[in-house]
């Protein structure tokens, strides 16, 4: 989403004098229409991510509406009490934009992957979190987050493609209906699930797509589905811990009757110890391939 | 330079009377940090009523000094002087570390360290990215400078010639739980200020002749044109007897009978030098 998110951020300028952009100077092969078009607005502040992010709350004090890029984990971990203290508490209009999160960095390793993002990013006051699943999501994601005044996380990472007549980014959207089982995910993880080809899946699984956090309310159709089939798997490239799993199942336990099968699909870390690419470490977690299919099989048979 | 300048003498009466309102506030509060704030009052007193314009901004990164700023903004008529008599206390908008909240004054809460370079640089930034004329002030203390943030702030500040940034270090040699030079020794500090791309100039923290030759000095245009820095010498606890730069006046409270001796100190002094010759 890369490519997305550097068009997206160009064409909003017009509208946005406001926006300026810090990187830690990444986005080789990415950012470098982003520099031209933002000129003296455009701010390689270096591998500093920690003065990175106090300085873009103190543009933000200053009337900007500063974008501060980098890879997931760096943009978000290594800064982290600065992003808390200076722009949280503060709720300051700093939009910080992490590529790759989960494990979008492959074989680069460990380091440069993020499970954890979503997790620390939802807790913190005024924040919100944004996750595209397409590639049109991204210039939508922008959009909005340019018109939000408060703090944004936007986790970028290969965008996928939806079923025809899917709706636009939103809080909530349903990408395929089903009347078995209903899917909860967030972001291109998601992808994983529209490519299984069995006609159980297809048939059986009534796909949602949250796309920002915190969850809104789910939408009366979600209860509904909820409620008829009895039955929830959430998904996420992301630890179980913390991440989209926990905020549905929070947003769901005081409105639904009844029990519920219930079947949370995350991310478990390095369970071999070996390293791989994304969609090696995603098979690895059975967040694709034949392991997602069992999952979702073992629910659909229950 | 559009406020005339105050003359020393009017500094120091102002100085004392900022340490008169902190003090009581912490006897009030039953509160530590006194050594800090006595290090930096007269550098917060200078930057105040010496230095800036109404429209200058300072963030205070060492907020562990916050009631010394409180009493600043208080005497500067920035802050009901009413409001520091809940200082520290249950419902205040005072606490202990500069707070959140839009206070006239602290443009933002600090208190963990290594912050408030980076936060001054990117409003700095910002003014000149506005062709605004606002300056920018930040007071570190020094055992801060552990924070690698701070060097990181460093950099940028001179690759991004922010002259509209004034950086002064409160140089008191003392840290939480050692002395700077025995804990993770900062020296020769100048030089790395320099080495930094710093016009580091250096001035006794406590003298108000030295403090306005250091602004001088910052205020005149050299031909490098780099960022600026002010190391100034300060004792932690000036004024207490027993305690003045000891690691105990970081976060002892006074006891009654050292709070009147403080005063008696800092009044004998102010007297003393009143009766000598002005500056």
């Amino acid at each position: 989403m890369r490519a997305e998110f550097a068009q997206a951020i160009i064409r909003a300028r017009a509208q946005h004098p406001e926006f300026l952009f810090l990187t830690g100077d990444l986005g080789y092969m990415a950012l470098e229409g982003v520099r031209e078009h933002y000129g003296d607005r455009f701010i390689n502040a270096g591998v500093a991510e920690q003065n990175m992010i106090s300085v873009a709350a103190g543009l933000a004090r200053g009337g900007f509406v500063p974008w501060v890029y980098s890879i997931a984990p760096f943009a978000v971990l290594r800064p982290y009490e600065q992003i808390r203290n200076d722009v949280c508490l503060h709720g300051l209009p700093v939009k910080i934009v992490g590529n790759g999160g989960g494990y979008g960095y492959g074989i680069m390793g460990a380091t440069h992957h993020t499970l954890e993002d979503i997790a620390v990013m939802r807790v913190l006051p005024r924040m919100r979190v944004y996750i595209p699943l397409t590639g049109e999501d991204v210039e939508d994601a922008v959009g909005l987050m340019g018109r939000d005044p408060s703090p944004n996380y936007l986790r970028l990472n290969l965008p996928v493609r939806v079923d025809e007549g899917t709706p636009p980014f939103a809080p909530w959207r349903r990408i395929r209906r089903g009347r078995r089982a209903v899917v909860i995910g967030a972001g291109p993880v998601l992808g994983n699930i529209l490519a299984l080809k069995e006609e159980a899946f297809r048939e059986g699984l009534d796909i949602w797509c949250a796309g920002i956090l915190p969850l809104e309310e789910l939408p009366e159709e979600l209860v509904e589905s909820i409620r008829r089939t009895g039955r929830v798997v959430t998904v996420e490239e992301h630890y179980r811990e913390c991440g989209l799993n926990e905020a549905v199942a929070a947003r769901i336990l005081p409105g639904v009757q009844g029990p519920l099968r219930w079947k949370a699909l995350a991310a478990d870390g390095y369970p071999s110890g070996r390293y791989g690419s994304q969609a090696w470490h995603q098979r690895e977690n059975a967040l694709a391939g034949e392991g997602l299919a069992r999952h979702l099989k073992e629910v659909l048979d229950a | 330079m559009t406020q005339p300048r105050p003359a020393p003498g009017d500094l120091r009466a102002r100085a004392l009377a900022v340490k008169r309102r902190f003090l009581a506030m912490y006897a009030a509060a039953h509160a530590g940090h006194v050594g800090s704030s006595l290090s930096c009052t007269e550098m917060l007193v200078h930057l105040r009523f010496a230095w800036m314009e109404p429209e200058d901004e300072l963030v205070l990164s060492k907020g562990h000094a916050a009631a010394v700023l409180y009493a600043v903004l208080a005497e500067a008529g920035m802050l009901p002087p009413g409001e520091l008599d809940t200082f520290s206390k249950d419902g205040t908008l005072l606490s202990a570390h500069p707070p959140l909240g839009g206070i006239r004054g602290i443009p933002f809460a600090t208190g963990s360290l290594g912050h408030g370079l980076s936060l001054a640089a990117g409003m700095a930034l910002a003014a000149r990215l506005r062709g605004e004329r606002k300056r920018f002030f930040c007071v570190t203390s020094d055992g801060e400078l552990d924070e690698g943030s701070v060097w990181e702030a460093a950099l940028f500040i001179h690759h991004h010639g922010l002259r509209n940034l004034v950086w002064l270090i409160d140089r008191n040699m003392l840290q939480g739980i050692g002395r700077t030079e025995e804990v993770l020794a900062l020296e020769p500090l100048g030089a790395k200020l320099e080495a930094f791309g710093f016009h580091a100039v250096t001035a006794d923290g406590h003298d108000f002749t030295s403090l306005a030759r250091a602004r001088e000095l910052c205020c005149r245009d050299e031909p490098r044109m780099r960022p600026r820095a002010v190391i100034c010498a300060t004792r932690k606890g000036r004024g207490i007897e027993g305690l003045e730069d000891t690691v105990d006046c970081h976060y002892l409270p006074l006891t009654p009978p050292q709070h009147a001796q403080v005063l008696r100190t800092l009044e004998a002094e102010e007297k003393e030098r009143g009766e000598g010759h002005e500056g």
